[in-house]
């Protein structure tokens, strides 16, 4: 590494803690507006973090993920508005929720492999939306809005409720992302990249595959039903197609990973912060956005499948902003080889 | 035509990559017309990727291998099957849950089109005529290996190259199969046998080479070579 | 009263082999080149509008239309793979996935710029309204036997041509074993093209029957996925005929669901086929 790429290398990660610093104090100078848009990008970052944490590192490529963010989104209104529990709890009960859900999910889909699996998750998705839109309570197909004496529990203007909702975005962007980061350089985050690269040769140093999967796949789901719960405060209301929108909460997010870059931790950062910025500016070009977002990322898969930052790694930097690896997957391919072992 | 002492296969200054390993450093070897040539070297000395590299499956590779006098650099593995290699691989790698006949006709259905046809195989291995639609996964090792040669043969090739061919089998199964290749030169056919197994393959061949750690330690015709001599080369000093 | 159970009992079967035709291609390359296209759905759509443009704006017949539409079909399918597919293929297939799921957000939203969100079909004529009676209080439309008469005939020649061909056994032996053929001298990419042509083509078979039976819209694509899906894997993954009991169950299940609640048609087919799951997560014919 040149001194001239140490220095940049630490200028960004500088920077980056710079902005997460500027962004927790976001309410005290930002506009509303302005902290609408970021508590946005807060659920989209988490949303994105979680997804690429099962299909760039535990190989569970879901499309169905949004079935836990309708779930959750549901759960928090039961028990705020039907139940009567504080408003502050009902939001990590709703990640509860999902939990239980999860478990019988994961039981479905873990009996069907690869693509199959994929899809499941999209099945399970559509039977609980389908689900949903029938049960009276929830306002049925047309669903219903969260009452006003629970918003107001967030704070007693529009205001405060702006910031608090920001601030919780904020929280869980920033749990999302430390507890990956974590994850990712603990001996279970070291077993999930061995088990990324090659599963085969995974399991044969003792890495338990099935249960790691099966780990990351629980530890996702909660997550998951609590960003459904503090989308359901932006929202203001539940309803079937929005709570459990596909597009937004599965779509979208899955072309965020990609175009950042897939298995790594910096990618869904990146692709959020590029889908925003692209959405400010294209946001009148309707569907024609979604066109360009799709060839955007079947392109950036054939050009460097690690994404945006794929490429910034390729050409710009030498090391991982956020160091993660202990060591790069292609000197682990070359002592295989060395050791006459056929990959795969 | 075939010429007769022309070199059918000619490998120069071979070398073969993984990464930044080299699995074959600098091989030079050739065959010629009707010839049987052995390749003998211990496990991991770089036989099968030799092989390997001379049906064009390898990425990175330096050197030269000619065929017929032409550079086959460049291209597919399909391509040169069908101008007259075919392989023998490592371990039989039949499909499983192909029948016999049709495992036999994809070797057909990829080589050349030449005298070769069921009617040969069948006569070689009259046993694999009887089972001729059982699954070819179900086949015994001596039946399988029948079987991957029959493939082989039946693409017409120029040169045969056989991989292991006695791995995992019994020696009276094996006799039954060495027996088969002086009638399998006889048709013509230029045929490289790598074996670990020294004594049969030095026994059948007209020339022999030794491999170890990629490469060429030893070359010469068995009669004229001492078996002392063969054996320091093919474990090293 | 038995009349019309028997009568709701023929609908499902009948709107199985709807159901089967939409799922032959997708079986047909998922189990070849082990790999599901997410816009396999999406396609289907794109093809019942080729085929609405065909024969409203070119005023074809829609046999004539559907004729034509499939050699396209196959080149479609075959480009696709070579082009596309092939390169990223055999890898993780997670990078399969995802180009695939790009490919169907670009083709709904293609469509949606193209065509309008509206619902669209293509007027089938007497084919379509005719009946037959079988029995006293038992009728079934002329158009669905003739669909179900397609998606047997359909089934019967991907059989065929799987074990019976000369480039069956190509492409039985690359799905086997992908390794090997490129060993001994298979040119895989050109036979996973054959594979996909063929698949695009039931895919065009398919829309000639679809865009006559139902409405169809931009966004349709994902509900005929999510069909074929539940198709292959209740029938059993590799298994042509299993399609066929698959594609009968799930249109049974469907139908019967009908009958409690007009919306509870969907989830019907839904819970059936992950109750299948539970008790039989090969599927009910299961090949490998």
């Amino acid at each position: 590494m040149t001194a001239t790429q140490r220095a940049l290398l630490n200028t960004l990660r500088l920077a980056l803690a710079g902005v997460a610093i500027g962004l927790a104090a976001g309410p005290f100078f930002l506009a509303d507006t302005q902290l609408g848009v970021l508590a946005d990008f807060f659920s989209m970052l988490v949303l994105a973090i979680m997804w690429n944490l099962l299909a760039g590192y535990a190989d569970i490529v879901t499309i169905g993920q949004h079935a836990f963010v309708g779930v959750g989104a549901y759960a928090f209104y039961a028990f705020a508005a039907l139940a009567g529990v504080d408003p502050y709890l009902s939001i990590p009960l709703a990640g509860v929720v999902a939990l239980i859900i999860a478990v019988p999910a994961m039981a479905l889909l873990f009996r069907l492999r690869t693509a199959y699996l994929s899809i499941g998750t999209w099945v399970v998705a559509e039977v609980m939306m389908l689900g949903a839109g029938k049960i009276e309570a929830f306002g049925g197909g047309s669903g219903i809005s969260v009452p006003i004496e629970i918003l107001r529990a967030f704070g007693s203007t529009r205001s405060r409720r702006l910031a608090t909702i920001y601030w919780l975005g904020f929280a869980l962007a920033v749990f999302a992302l430390g507890s990956t980061y974590l994850l990712l350089r603990s001996r279970f985050g070291v077993g999930l990249m061995a088990m990324r690269d090659n599963e085969e040769s995974a399991a044969s140093v003792g890495v338990n595959v099935t249960r790691a999967r099966i780990l990351c796949f629980l530890g996702v789901a909660p997550v998951l039903g609590i960003t459904g719960a503090v989308i359901t405060l932006q929202k203001l209301r539940i309803a079937p197609q929005a709570s459990f929108s596909i597009v937004d909460w599965s779509v979208l997010i899955t072309f965020i990973v990609v175009i950042g870059g897939i298995g790594t931790i910096e990618g869904p950062i990146l692709g959020a912060i590029f889908f925003f910025v692209l959405r400010e500016y294209l946001s009148d070009l309707g569907t024609w956005h979604l066109i360009l977002l799709g060839v955007f990322s079947i392109a950036i898969i054939l050009i460097d499948r690690r994404g945006i930052w794929g490429l910034v790694r390729r050409f710009a930097l030498p090391a991982d902003l956020i160091p993660i690896a202990h060591r790069s997957s292609s000197e682990n391919t070359a002592v295989v080889e060395q050791a006459g072992l056929e990959l795969p | 035509m075939a010429r007769t002492n022309a070199a059918v296969l000619q490998v120069e200054g071979l070398s073969v990559f993984y990464g930044d390993f080299k699995a074959v450093d600098g091989v030079d070897l050739s065959v010629n017309a009707g010839e049987i040539v052995s390749i003998i070297g211990a496990n991991g000395a770089g036989k099968s990727t030799l092989l390997k590299a001379i049906i064009g499956q390898s990425n990175r590779v330096e050197g030269r291998v000619r065929f017929d006098g032409v550079d086959l650099a460049g291209r597919s593995t399909a391509e040169i099957v069908a101008g007259g290699v075919a392989l023998v691989p490592e371990g039989r790698r039949l499909f499983a849950s192909l029948s016999v006949e049709e495992n036999l006709r994809l070797g057909w259905a990829v080589g050349r089109k030449g005298s070769i046809g069921f009617d040969e195989v069948w006569r070689l291995f009259p046993i694999l005529e009887e089972r001729r639609r059982q699954k070819a996964g179900l086949l015994s090792g001596g039946e399988q290996q029948m079987v991957a040669l029959g493939r082989g043969l039946l693409a017409n090739p120029r040169i045969l190259l056989c991989d292991e061919i006695s791995l995992g089998l019994a020696p009276i199964v094996i006799n039954d199969l060495y027996a088969i290749i002086p009638t399998i030169k006889a048709s013509g056919i230029a045929i490289v046998i790598v074996e670990q197994d020294i004594t049969r393959s030095l026994a059948v061949a007209d020339r022999f080479y030794c491999l170890l750690e990629g490469r060429v330690t030893l070359a010469g015709i068995p009669a004229d070579t001492s078996r002392d001599a063969v054996m320091k080369h093919y474990f090293g000093e | 009263m038995v009349g019309a159970l028997i009568n709701q009992l023929l609908q499902g079967v009948l709107l199985g082999g709807l159901y089967t035709l939409f799922a032959t291609g997708l079986s047909f390359s998922a189990g070849v080149m082990r790999f599901v296209n997410i816009a396999h759905g999406d396609f289907i759509v794109l093809a019942c509008f080729a085929l609405l443009t065909m024969t409203t704006t070119l005023g074809l017949h829609p046999i004539v239309a559907v004729v034509l539409l499939l050699p396209v079909a196959f080149a479609v399918g075959f480009t696709l793979q070579r082009f596309l597919l092939q390169r990223v293929v055999g890898e993780k297939i997670l990078l399969v996935i995802l180009v695939t799921f790009g490919l169907s957000i670009i083709i709904q939203n293609g469509l949606l710029e193209v065509y309008g969100a509206d619902t669209h079909k293509v007027a089938g004529g007497w084919m379509e309204t005719s009946t037959i009676a079988l029995g006293p209080d038992v009728n079934v439309g002329l158009f669905s036997v003739l669909t179900f008469i397609a998606a047997v005939i359909v089934v019967g020649s991907l059989d065929l041509l799987l074990y019976r061909s000369g480039i069956g056994v190509k492409i039985r032996a690359v799905s086997d074993d992908v390794a090997t053929a490129y060993l001994i001298g298979l040119s895989s990419a050109r036979i996973y093209g054959v594979a996909m042509g063929v698949s695009f083509v039931t895919i065009g078979i398919a829309a000639g029957f679809m865009s006559i039976w139902s409405n169809f819209d931009p966004s349709a694509g994902p509900t005929h996925l999510l069909i074929a899906f539940e198709v292959i894997v209740l029938g059993g993954l590799g298994s042509m005929w299993g399609s066929l009991a698959g594609g009968v169950v799930l249109g049974v299940a469907q139908t019967i669901g009908a009958q409690f609640d007009a919306a509870w048609q969907i989830m019907a087919g839904h819970i059936v086929f992950l109750a299948v799951l539970v008790v039989r997560p090969h599927g009910l014919f299961p090949r490998h």
